[in-house]
C-alpha cells in the first residue's frame, strides 16, 4: 500500500484554521500525502477535489456550528460521486447529540478540541487499512 | 561595588546552597518554559534588571512611556469596563441578552455577529446556509439594528462591535440609530474592531483584498475623527493572532506592527497624526502563562508610546497611550471537565487586570462545547466582579512593578517584539505598512503562526505541556454543561424580514445610494457618507459589500500549512 492520501478541508464561512493546519503538519510528518483546500469551500468543491486527487480520506474541520448543515451534504455528494469507500472525518466543536446523528450518516472520527494528534493519525491508519 | 557583591553573593549561594541541594533533590523538569516556549530562569535577582532606569523605562501611570498604566489613578478611579461579548440568533434574541447583561451589572455592550454578517452575505445567500444567527447575531439591514438597539439609549451605553470586513456598514448603522434616537453623533461611545490586517494574518474573514481594505479603514478614520470623536475607530487585535496559535511575542509584535501600519496608512492619506491616533485602540488575548501575559501588556504600552513619539513624532500624550481590551484565551478552554475552565478564566482575567487592561471579556466555561449558556455567562461576569471587589488587586496601580522577574520579562518581551518589528520593517524597505502587506502576501505571518501552533501541540501531545483534564488528571466524564441552541427558524425569519424590507423600501433611493458608493470608489473619494446613505435607504449589507466586490474583487487566500 502506498502513501495514504488525505484531503483536509474547510467548508463554509468558518475561518478557524489553526486545528486543521496543525493536523495537516502532523499527518504529513506521519508520512501521509496531505492536500489542504484552504478556506471557504463549498461541499461541491471539496468532493470535486477529492475525486481529482483520488484521496483515501476527507477531513473536514468545522468550528462554526454549521456541522449539521454541511456534513450531511458532503456525505450525500460523496455517495453520488462514487466515493462510498472514502473515509469522511469530522473535527471541531460538535455537541454529543449531534455526534450521534452524524455517525449514523457515516461521518467518522468527530474529534473535539484537545484530541492528541497521534490518536487521529492512528485512527486514520487503522480505518484506511480496513478499507483496503 | 554593589554589582560585584551581588555577583559574588550569587556565586556563593549557587555553590554552597543550591548545588548540594540540586544534587540531592533535582528539579521537576529539565526546562521550565511558558506556553509560548519562552525559557524561564530558576531565580531572578537585581542582576536581571540592572539596565532598568525607573524614570526612563517605567515612569508614572498616566505619563510617558505609560509602562505602569495609561491613567494616573487606574482602577482606583474607575474599574475596567466589564464587557461580555454576546449575540446570537436574530436581533430580538440579542436585544433580550443585552438587556439581561445590563441588568446584571455589565457596563458596556459587545456584539457578536454571525458569519454571514461578518463576511458580507445576506441570510438568503447559499454560503449563509446553516450559519445564520449561529455564532452571533444576524444583521442584514438597518431594520435589524433598530430591533437590536430597541430600548437601549446610545448616549448612555458604549457598544463594541466585533466586525471587520463589513465594519463600515455596521458603523454606519450605529450612526443611523443614533440619528433616529436623537443622540448627537459626537456623544457616541464604543468601538468597531475594523482591523483587517489581523484578518488576513489570522482570523481569515475578508471580502476585498488587503490594499483596498486598508483604504476603506482610512476612510473610516477620516470620517470618524470629525463625526464621532469619542468612538474608537479601530481595535487593533492580537487576540485572533494568538488564538490561531501565535506565541505571546508574536501576538505582541504582529499586533503592534499592524497598529503602526495603520498609522502609516493614515499619514499617507494626509491625516494629522494627533487627530486620529487617540482614537486607535487595541485588543489582546490573556493566555495561561500568568507572568508572561502581564509582561506582554506592559511591554505593549512602552513600545507603542516610544515609537509613536520618537518615530512618528506624535505630540499629544493621548497619541502615545495604548489603551486595550482583553479577552481570556478561548483556545485554552477544554471540552473535558469543563468546570475547570472557570479557574483558567479567573487566572487569565487576573493577569489582564494586573497588566492594566481598560476592558475585559471573560469567557464562559462551556464555550469549548457550544455557544455559552446564560448561567455560564453570569459566572464569567461574576469572576470579574470578584477580582474587582474582593481580591483587592485593583486597589493599587501596577502592583507587580519592580518585581525582578516581571521587569526582566517585560524587557525580554519588548526586545523580542522589536526584533520582529524590525524584520517586518525591512521586508517593507523601511515601511511597516508595506512590510505587513508583503508579509501577508508571502504568507510570512501565517507560516510563523502555524509553526508555533504545531510546536505547541507537539509539546501537549508529548506531555511536556500539561493540560489538566486533557493529558493529565483525566477522568471518566459524567458532566456535560447545558448548551444553548440556535433555532433554524432564525434563518427563515431573517430571510422573511429581509424580503419584507426589500419590498417596502424606496428602490430608487437604494439604487442612487449604491451608485454613489460605486462612483466614490472609482474617484477615490471617501466612501463613508455613501455607505451611511445606503444604510439609511435600507440597502442590505450584502448589496453594499457587493458594490465593493464588483469594484475591487473578492479576496482568496493561497492555501498553505
Amino acid at each position: 500500500m502506498g502513501k495514504i492520501r488525505v484531503l483536509m478541508a474547510k467548508v463554509g464561512l468558518d475561518g478557524h484554521d489553526r486545528g486543521v493546519k496543525v493536523l495537516c503538519s502532523a499527518l504529513r510528518d506521519a508520512g501521509m500525502e496531505v492536500i489542504y483546500t484552504g478556506l471557504h469551500n463549498t461541499p461541491e468543491q471539496v468532493v470535486r477535489a477529492a475525486l481529482q486527487e483520488d484521496v483515501d480520506v476527507i477531513g473536514i474541520s468545522l468550528l462554526s456550528g454549521a456541522h449539521m448543515a454541511i456534513f450531511p451534504k458532503v456525505r450525500r455528494l460523496m455517495d453520488e460521486h462514487g466515493l462510498k469507500d472514502v473515509l469522511l472525518l469530522g473535527g471541531g466543536i460538535i455537541p454529543d447529540e449531534d455526534k450521534e446523528a452524524l455517525r449514523k450518516l457515516g461521518v467518522k472520527g468527530l474529534f473535539g478540541p484537545g484530541t492528541p494528534l497521534s490518536e487521529i493519525v492512528e485512527y486514520i491508519k487503522r480505518e484506511v487499512q480496513q478499507r483496503h | 561595588m554593589k554589582e560585584l557583591t551581588l555577583k559574588s553573593e550569587r556565586a556563593r549561594w549557587e555553590k554552597e546552597v543550591l548545588q548540594p541541594f540540586l544534587e540531592e533533590h533535582g528539579e521537576r523538569k529539565g526546562r521550565f518554559i511558558t506556553v509560548s516556549g519562552e525559557e524561564i530562569k530558576r531565580l531572578y535577582t537585581p542582576e536581571d534588571v540592572q539596565g532598568l532606569d525607573y524614570d526612563r523605562d517605567l515612569g508614572y501611570p498616566g505619563e510617558y512611556p505609560f509602562t505602569r498604566g495609561v491613567y494616573p489613578t487606574m482602577y482606583r478611579g474607575r474599574l475596567w469596563t466589564m464587557r461580555q461579548f454576546s449575540g446570537y440568533g436574530g436581533a430580538e434574541e440579542t436585544n433580550r441578552r443585552f438587556k439581561y447583561l445590563l441588568k446584571e451589572g455589565e457596563t458596556g455592550l459587545s456584539t457578536a455577529f454571525d458569519m454571514p454578517t461578518l463576511m458580507g452575505y445576506d441570510p438568503d445567500h447559499p454560503l449563509a446556509d446553516g450559519e445564520v444567527g449561529v455564532e452571533g447575531v444576524s444583521v442584514a439591514t438597518l431594520r435589524d439594528f433598530e430591533i437590536l438597539f430597541d430600548g437601549i439609549p446610545l448616549d448612555r451605553v458604549s457598544t463594541s462591535f466585533t466586525i471587520n470586513p463589513t465594519a463600515a456598514v455596521i458603523y454606519a448603522m450605529y450612526i443611523a440609530i443614533a440619528d433616529q434616537q436623537g443622540v448627537p453623533r459626537t456623544e457616541l461611545r464604543g468601538t468597531i474592531q475594523n482591523d483587517m490586517l489581523k484578518e488576513f494574518i489570522a482570523q481569515k474573514e475578508w471580502v476585498i483584498p488587503p490594499k483596498p481594505a486598508i483604504d476603506l479603514i482610512v476612510d473610516i478614520f477620516e470620517f470618524g475623527i470629525k463625526e464621532t470623536p469619542k468612538f474608537n475607530l479601530i481595535s487593533i487585535s492580537g487576540y485572533h493572532i494568538r488564538e490561531a496559535g501565535a506565541t505571546a511575542v508574536q501576538e505582541l509584535a504582529f499586533t503592534l506592527a499592524d497598529g503602526f501600519a495603520y498609522v502609516e496608512a493614515g499619514l499617507e492619506r494626509g491625516l494629522d497624526l494627533d487627530s486620529f491616533a487617540p482614537q486607535l485602540s487595541f485588543f489582546f488575548n490573556s493566555h495561561n502563562s500568568f507572568f508572561e501575559e502581564i509582561a506582554k501588556f506592559r511591554a505593549a504600552r512602552r513600545i507603542w508610546a516610544r515609537r509613536m513619539r520618537e518615530h512618528y513624532g506624535a505630540k499629544r500624550p493621548e497619541s502615545w497611550r495604548l489603551r486595550f481590551h482583553t479577552q481570556t484565551a478561548g483556545c485554552t478552554l477544554t471540552e473535558q471537565q469543563p468546570l475547570n475552565n472557570i479557574i483558567r478564566v479567573a487566572l487569565q482575567a487576573l493577569a489582564a487586570v494586573l497588566g492594566g487592561t481598560q476592558s475585559l471579556h471573560t469567557n464562559s466555561y462551556d464555550e469549548a462545547l457550544a455557544l455559552p449558556s446564560e448561567e455560564a455567562v453570569r459566572i464569567a461576569l461574576r469572576t470579574q466582579q470578584i477580582i474587582a471587589h474582593e481580591s483587592g488587586v485593583a486597589d493599587t496601580i501596577d502592583p507587580l512593578a519592580g518585581s525582578y522577574f516581571v521587569e526582566s520579562l517585560t524587557d525580554e518581551m519588548e526586545r523580542e517584539a522589536l526584533d520582529y518589528i524590525g524584520r517586518i520593517e525591512r521586508m517593507g524597505e523601511g515601511s511597516l505598512l508595506k512590510g505587513v502587506l508583503r508579509g501577508i502576501e508571502e504568507g510570512f505571518f501565517q507560516r510563523e503562526i502555524a509553526r508555533a501552533a504545531y510546536e505547541y501541540q507537539k509539546r501537549v501531545d508529548s506531555g511536556e505541556q500539561v493540560i489538566v483534564g486533557v493529558n493529565k488528571y483525566v477522568i471518566e466524564e459524567d458532566h456535560k454543561p447545558r448548551i444553548l441552541r440556535v433555532d433554524p427558524e432564525v434563518q427563515r425569519r431573517q430571510i422573511a424580514r429581509l424580503n419584507q424590507v426589500k419590498q417596502e423600501r424606496d428602490q430608487a433611493k437604494v439604487k442612487a445610494a449604491l451608485a454613489g458608493l460605486r462612483r466614490a470608489c472609482e474617484r477615490g473619494e471617501n466612501r463613508m457618507p455613501h455607505i451611511l446613505e445606503a444604510v439609511k435607504a435600507q440597502a442590505s449589507l450584502q448589496e453594499i459589500m457587493d458594490t465593493l466586490r464588483e469594484v475591487y474583487g473578492q479576496y482568496r487566500e493561497p492555501a498553505m500549512f
